[in-house]
């Protein structure tokens, strides 16, 4: 067993090390910056979704208004900019907003869970997208904020597509890091907890409301850091980002990457950004082809690609292994 | 409905014809034989699309008709679809100059989505011509690298407000359109024009480009004696509905999109006796546009509206320009500059020419719907020659006031 | 005055219209427990068949009527479909049916574009109901009064349905609680897939009903999506009475919020859903938390 457990681990190591060489080296291997550009996108949103898995996958929590905590970060960012305040102190309070909007919101919607979480989320999204949309002496209303420029942190100006991609990569790699430790944490076993067992998590002592208004808030910084980086590679921001569809889009990227995992929600980004930006060139029915993806994970592979996948490689080994004993506990977190 | 010319089958196409051409015609081994890479950014998901499909047929209308030459050069064509919001239109725009270097861009179709990319294109150097609103991008914060051969949003209003006081004979108008720039821009126009000629402007009602039901802003619709409306894509059509089904008399004047040809095989009763100014007309009798209107017939089996023709325009002016600078593209600045000093006759839309902006100067027409043999037609009624967006204006006053937007000028009470 | 009568009416025609698209949703959120993202694809859906069969688009015209009935049947099939051979492979996972409908409004409104395009669609104002009725000042197109009508009659006719007949019985039941339904021998399984067919055929019957109002464009399905759910949260699942009084409510908000606090229109639009849902999560009428 253990022999097991350290040769997977030696492979975890291995691929993780490959991963990371891979995205670090990314751009001098990958033609041209429109790839790279690509590949920035796929960061940020692998951050957003990240992000809202804190509370899809470890939670249990099934949040519809992602999009608009997303935008009100974004609006903030623009906002700020376009009032004349430099680019640190714009960044700061849109952290702030952000996470001060999700600690709202997570006071209104912990009130229930399941399918009422997921209601009271989605009217906070529209309410948000609404005030975009349509309170026009702030937002500009379907006109949308521009944003001139980006932030040059060491020197190192970010119009440069490699140096976002950098940038992008930094962020992501300590999002991943700290989810990483989260998970492991034992705040993040109590959150499990409460996902899996809230009434006996209660009765061990644990205050369940506190500890998932707690992970809201973490939700709500990695949601506002992904927000802020989109803002500036954008450099624009607009009500459609706010939209129903948009939370809609960061759900899928969870759920069919695989939630309450840890790879799964880069997955998951990694298919729609490339399905939404490459593929939608050459095939021009593509919001079909999402659709139909997404139907057949949810019939298919329904714990997601990642968890999915997993599962077939070892249905696979093990016809090979014939009788080697297997564990099978469901392991969450790859 | 429509055909679908998926880009794929197009490449593939156009290289077979380059294949061929070069087997038959051994060419000489000149520089310019490298292919001239054109993009167009349109919408071809979502509500957007209607205007959006008609701007790629434009597109495909005028490279068919030159064999996808110009100027002895082949062109590559790339059509990316932005989905109708801002962000995709920023994906986009990079796919074409980043991935594809396409040496111009066509497109896109809306302000918001101009608006999100204008930066960038000046930062990249590659010239675009649009149809889109915005009006600043040709005025105030002119873009180096932009052209604008269709029109600004208020300059179809300006004649229309003329036409409409001064014809018509209207003192009192309620505006109606879309709370968005180009809405903002074209109501902004109208108001200027028609009270400098003495009429007034009663109201101004802005509904959200997302209006499943117009009751709540017709009923604000009271004490005038004409409405004008400045809906976009399918919204006339629903406006126009409501609008009649509220048993509202008042004529009604719009502008190019309000009054589109695309829209009238679709229109209903409601529309008849109601005028537009545009800065095309499907009735206009010269050869350029019969052969547009008789190819887009041909192959889509639809009559062109202002979306198809303005891209087929845009595709004429972006070859003469290349033949007028030796078809080299190599220097963008050149080339804008060359497709800015175009002057042609022989377009569907008549004559046009460019100002120092990059903004179109040409005819605008004033039509009504009529209904003739049970078909619905937009009657041309008066001719507006060589308008600029300055109108009558004096240029530098012009741009010394602030533009249009939805709070000027303002409702006077 | 006018102002204010044209904008009472309508928001009661509107209210009406919401209830035919909202009382399925109803029937489907509180017995299968899940919140049918495909709801407004199966409006637009219905208005683009029913449309197509007015004008003949596909090779055959019946009148409005007719067509309403034959595009409701069709897209009823469509449900049934949809429920036995997707939402029926995932018991009891919420999330994953929230997500495969979610796909399949995708899908559809894709097809709408690919079969339809970009166009919009104008469906005629049935024959005889083009005409106005005048009442003091103000001047009432009669179509949107037969809506009112339309919507009261459907009204009465699911009420009946649920009140007085087995198949209605069995609904209540499985609304009420759906183990203890199982427990007395009722096939919740072929039960579902009967309120989802009915859930989808009234959605596509408030589709080609609104189409002389609204038409059919690409959009209509996330421009009526909302709505619909609002109706249900502020009404409660599974309450009749319950979307009745939601749909007129939301119809009244929506026309006069549009009219007179426009900046504001959508903030006090679901300001209500979020009241509802802190207040009494169940709803004005739900008889329970879905």
């Amino acid at each position: 067993m253990s022999e097991i457990f350290s040769a997977n681990n030696r492979l975890r190591f291995i691929a993780l090390a490959i991963a990371l060489v891979v995205l670090v080296s990314l751009p001098f291997w990958v033609s041209g910056i429109y790839y790279i550009n690509v590949g920035s996108q796929i960061l940020f949103f692998a951050v957003f979704a990240l992000g809202l898995n804190i509370l899809v996958g470890y939670a249990g929590l099934v949040s519809l208004g992602h999009a608009g905590l997303f935008g009100i970060s974004a609006y903030a960012t623009a906002y700020m900019l376009q009032q004349g305040f430099g680019h640190t102190s714009a960044i700061l309070v849109a952290l702030v907003i952000g996470v001060a909007s999700m600690a709202l919101f997570a006071v209104l919607s912990l009130r229930s869970s399941g399918i009422g979480f997921i209601m009271i989320t989605l009217a906070l999204g529209q309410i948000l997208w609404g005030l975009a949309y349509r309170w026009i002496s702030v937002t500009d209303g379907d006109n949308g904020i521009p944003v001139r420029g980006r932030p040059a942190p060491f020197g190192y100006s970010l119009t440069d597509p490699v140096n976002f991609y950098y940038a992008s990569l930094i962020v992501f790699i300590v999002a991943v890091a700290m989810v990483f430790i989260f998970v492991r944490s034992p705040f993040g076993a109590a959150l499990m907890g409460t996902r899996d067992q809230p009434r006996r998590m209660n009765a061990l002592g644990y205050h369940v409301w506190m500890i998932r208004f707690y992970a809201c808030l973490f939700s709500g910084l990695l949601t506002a850091v992904s927000a802020i980086l989109f803002v500036y590679y954008t450099n624009f921001i607009s009500p459609q980002t706010l939209s129903l569809t948009a939370s809609a889009e960061v759900l899928l990227m969870v759920i069919s990457g695989g939630p309450g995992t840890l790879l799964g929600p880069i997955v998951g980004a990694t298919l729609v950004v490339v399905i939404k930006t490459v593929v939608s060139g050459f095939i021009e029915r593509w919001n079909f082809l999402l659709g139909a993806i997404f139907v057949a994970i949810v019939i298919l592979v329904p714990e997601g690609i990642v968890p999915g996948s997993i599962r077939l490689w070892r249905l696979i080994t093990r016809k090979r292994a014939a009788a080697a004993p297997t564990t099978t506990t469901t392991e969450r977190t790859p | 409905m429509s055909r679908k010319v998926t880009r794929r089958k197009f490449m593939a196409a156009t290289a077979a014809g380059a294949a061929l051409a070069t087997f038959k015609f051994p060419a000489p081994a000149i520089a310019q034989s490298a292919p001239f890479k054109l993009g167009l950014l349109t919408v071809k998901t979502g509500p957007l699309a209607q205007g959006g499909i008609q701007m790629e047929q434009g597109v495909l209308t005028y490279l068919k008709e030159k064999n996808n030459t110009f100027g002895g050069r082949k062109v590559e064509f790339f059509s990316a679809d932005t989905g109708g919001s801002p962000a995709g239109t920023k994906t986009k725009v990079q796919e074409l100059v980043e991935r594809d270097k396409v040496d111009a861009i066509l497109g896109p179709l809306a302000a918001f989505e101009l608006l999100a990319i204008t930066d960038y294109i000046a930062e990249n150097k590659t010239p675009m011509l649009s149809l889109a609103g915005a009006e600043d991008i040709t005025q105030r914060r002119p873009n180096p690298y932009f052209l604008r051969p269709s029109a600004t949003s208020a300059q179809a209003m300006h004649p229309m407000a003329d036409f409409a006081a001064k014809e018509l004979k209207l003192k009192r108008i309620v505006t109606v359109s879309e709370d968005f720039a180009f809405g903002h821009e074209q109501m902004g126009g109208f108001q200027e024009t028609f009270e400098n000629a003495g009429g007034k402007i009663v109201a101004k009602i802005w509904p959200p480009l997302v209006t499943p039901d117009y009751t709540p802003f017709v009923a604000q619709i009271a004490d005038c004696d004409g409405v004008c409306q400045g809906f976009a894509g399918s919204n006339p059509l629903r406006f126009m509905k409501t609008y009649a089904s509220a048993g509202m008399k008042y004529p009604v004047v719009s502008g190019e999109t309000g009054g589109d040809d695309a829209l009238l095989r679709i229109m209903g009763d409601e529309f008849l006796g109601m005028y537009s100014c545009c800065p095309y007309t499907l009735d206009l009798a010269n050869d350029s546009n019969k052969r547009f209107v008789a190819a887009m017939q041909k192959d889509y089996g639809v009559d062109p509206g202002f979306y198809a023709a303005g891209l087929y325009v845009a595709t004429q002016v972006v070859d003469e320009g290349l033949k007028a600078n030796g078809g080299k593209s190599d220097d963008r600045a050149a080339l804008t500059k060359a497709m800015r000093s175009v002057k042609l006759k022989d377009t569907p839309r008549g004559d046009l020419s460019f100002d120092q902006y990059g903004n179109v100067v040409g005819d605008f027409f004033i039509r009504q719907v009529a209904k003739e043999g049970g078909k619905y037609v937009n009657k041309t009624l008066k001719t507006y020659k060589n308008v600029s967006q300055f109108w009558t204006y004096d240029e530098k006053a012009f741009l010394a006031r602030p533009v249009y937007s939805r709070n000027y000028p303002p409702v006077k009470s | 005055m006018n102002f204010w009568i044209v904008l009472t009416v309508n928001s009661i025609t509107f209210g009406g219209l919401l209830f035919l698209l909202a009382s399925g949703f109803s029937l489907i959120f509180g017995l299968m427990r899940i919140p049918n993202l495909t709801h407004g694809s199966l409006f637009m859906l219905g208005a683009y068949v029913g449309g197509s069969i007015v004008i003949g688009l596909f090779g055959f015209k019946l009148n409005f009527w007719l067509a309403a009935v034959l595009a409701s049947l069709t897209v009823a099939a469509l449900g049934a479909l949809i429920e036995r051979f997707l939402l029926r492979q995932l018991p009891g996972d919420q999330l994953a049916q929230v997500l495969v409908t979610l796909g399949i409004s995708f899908m559809a409104a894709d097809f709408c574009l690919m079969v339809w395009g970009g166009d919009p669609m104008s469906v005629a104002t049935p024959e005889g109901l083009g005409g106005f009725a005048r009442a003091g000042g103000a001047v009432f197109p009669l179509y949107r009064l037969a809506i009112i009508a339309i919507a009261v009659v459907v009204a009465v006719a699911l009420w009946l349905l649920l009140d007085r007949t087995r198949l209605g019985a069995m609904i209540r039941a499985g609304v009420d609680d759906p183990d203890m339904a199982r427990v007395v021998g009722i096939r919740v399984s072929q039960l579902f897939t009967i309120v989802f067919a009915l859930g989808a055929g009234l959605a596509a019957f408030a589709g080609i009903i609104g189409g002389p109002i609204l038409s059919v464009y690409p959009g209509l399905d996330q421009d009526m999506l909302p709505l619909a759910l609002l109706v249900v949260i502020i009404g409660g699942a599974g309450s009749l009475l319950g979307s009745f009084v939601g749909s007129i409510l939301v119809g009244f908000i929506y026309n006069f919020g549009q009219a007179l606090l426009p900046e504001l229109a959508y903030f006090v639009l679901f300001l209500p859903m979020l009241l509802v849902l802190l207040l009494r999560p169940q709803g004005l009428f739900g008889r329970h938390v879905p």
